[in-house]
């Protein structure tokens, strides 16, 4: 196939089969924990860091990281105050930093790049980049399986925790911090809004799938890579955008996943909104 | 195993201006079960807390001697999870299996042990999720067990739990005081607490502590159900609490 003698190509499935493993891995955890959401908002949030970075010429990983950092501290300093609540500071901050970095990205200034920060440039992916999403990758990963009993503890029984050992608030944020970490790593490979795919759809079939929690992080990894795979393939196929084909991929696995196995019915005593139900299948 | 629990003049908030719980004084010694009875928000939660040290005193002291385990209601935890039975008993060994260890052999089958104790060895591979209530709830004793407690510490263990379900855990509890640990049984039905060996009453501040029989009057009762209480005619009381995930009513009519 022509995609394995192209340089090009052979960076860009590496980089997007890394991605997915990693993002298929920590989004069980995320859709596990219910938060689909700050996923979202964190991932939206770092925009103006990414277009100060590629205003001053910096690497965007750096200006995703200073995005993400700055945005999770006024999470935090917003949600504090209890009348507001968490959602309410999660949706206004982001939608100011969203609204920032379009600010800034349009100014005649600036050197037309907004499309690629928030869909990504799979296909220029060069080898530091590569360097630098493995590593990532790796650190989460890493983080993940280091955390798999703490994590099972907060998510499973966050009331009770602490009498285990385990401190719930601290391991929230920790997995939060794991979800910048790998939204940096993905922002040059995916883009802001496309890595949103990567991190719900195959973590969503996964546990469609998987009847043990090792069993549904083992799969939803899989079905990352394979999403990004596929969706390579077909976009250097059909002459489409990257970043998007691989989006659409994760989505269609996780579409065949539903079809495979219809969601069971709530055992009693579970809640989840209409828009948790719709995020976590 | 001598396990107990002593607590002089506790006052502890979850933050200013709140205080949740105020002037508790009590004892229980090895082997003891002690009913804790109250409306909610009468502080049951907040005692537990304190004693678990995940709330500082505020004024008081609080010493807990043995190892405590806490045994939420199996409501509150997470039933669409993917961890079978025994993946929750093995949660009574967390603390003591570092992060790069894998759990041990004899954690594994002190779990299964414990599984068999409270009856549910043939469901271990089951998932948590797709158990009975009481079944939960004898699966999170179960994980106690593997901590090795001697001090339980179990909110509402009979809510929303069937008959059977019920004796089964009436038993496990009984053997659990027979063998020396330390029991506090938060609850807001007036005749279970009536089975223990002393009973805490708790309405913000202590209202009173004593055996069930000498405690439990009807003075005692309205001052920790307030307007709450419905005392009928029969030598029977019965509790209804309103605005509870398990609210129910007794009526007895013998």
């Amino acid at each position: 196939m022509e995609i394995l003698r192209s340089g090009l190509l052979q960076r860009a499935l590496l980089e997007v089969v890394i991605l997915g493993a990693t993002c298929g891995a920590l989004g069980v955890w995320l859709l596990h924990v219910r938060s689909t959401y700050a996923a979202e908002s964190l991932a939206h949030a770092m925009l103006p860091g990414l277009v100060i970075a590629t205003l001053v010429g910096a690497p965007l990983l750096l200006g995703a990281a200073g995005g993400v950092l700055v945005a999770a501290a006024l999470i935090a300093v917003a949600a504090r105050d209890t009348r507001v609540g968490a959602e309410v500071a999660v949706g206004v901050t982001v939608t100011t930093a969203f609204g920032l970095g379009a600010v800034l990205a349009l100014a005649p200034a600036v050197p037309a790049r907004l499309g690629e920060l928030l869909f990504g440039d799979l296909l220029g992916t060069s080898t530091p980049d590569l360097v630098a999403a493995a590593a990532l990758g790796a650190l989460v990963a890493l983080a993940l399986g280091a955390g798999h009993r703490s994590l099972t503890a907060a998510v499973f029984d966050p009331v009770a925790a602490p009498s285990l050992g385990v401190r719930p608030g601290r391991i929230e944020l920790a997995l939060l911090a794991l979800l910048a970490v790998a939204v940096v790593a993905a922002v040059q490979g995916l883009g802001n809004l496309l890595v949103l795919a990567l991190i719900v759809a195959p973590a969503s079939a996964g546990i469609r799938l998987g009847a043990s929690l090792r069993g549904q992080i083992v799969l939803a990894s899989g079905l990352g890579a394979l999403a990004g795979l596929l969706g390579l393939v077909a976009s250097a196929e059909l002459d489409i955008a990257a970043g998007a084909s691989v989006a659409l991929a994760a989505i269609a696995l996780y579409v065949l996943a539903a079809l495979a196995r219809p969601a069971a019915p709530r055992p009693p005593g579970s809640r989840r909104s209409p828009v948790e139900a719709l995020g976590s299948g | 195993m001598s396990a107990a629990i002593e607590v002089a003049g506790l006052s502890a908030t979850y933050g200013p201006g709140a205080i949740a719980l105020c002037d508790v004084t009590f004892t229980a010694t090895e082997g003891q079960a002690v009913a804790v009875l109250g409306p909610n928000g009468g502080g049951k939660t907040t005692l537990f807390r304190a004693l678990l040290g995940e709330l500082p005193a505020t004024t008081g002291s609080v010493s807990v001697r043995g190892a405590t385990a806490y045994v939420p209601q199996t409501e509150r935890s997470r039933l669409d999870f993917p961890v079978s039975a025994l993946d929750v008993a093995l949660m009574g060994a967390y603390a003591r299996t570092p992060w790069y260890r894998r759990i041990g052999a004899g954690d594994r089958a002190l779990a299964r042990e414990a599984l068999q104790r409270v009856g549910l060895a043939d469901r271990a591979s089951e998932r948590f999720g797709a158990l009975s209530g009481g079944q939960r709830q004898r699966v999170l004793i179960a994980r106690a067990l593997v901590q090795d407690a001697g001090v339980l510490l179990l909110d509402e263990p009979f809510a929303g739990v069937d008959r059977t379900s019920e004796e089964a855990i009436m038993r496990i509890l009984d053997e659990l005081r027979a063998e020396g640990r330390v029991l506090l049984i938060a609850t807001h039905d007036v005749d279970q607490a009536r089975r223990w060996d002393r009973v805490l009453c708790l309405r913000g501040s202590q209202v009173a502590f004593g055996p069930p029989a000498e405690t439990l009057t009807n003075a005692v009762l309205e001052g920790t159900y307030g307007e709450e209480i419905v005392v009928l005619d029969c030598g029977h009381r019965a509790v209804a609490v309103q605005h509870h995930a398990h609210s129910h009513s007794h009526s007895h009519s013998h």
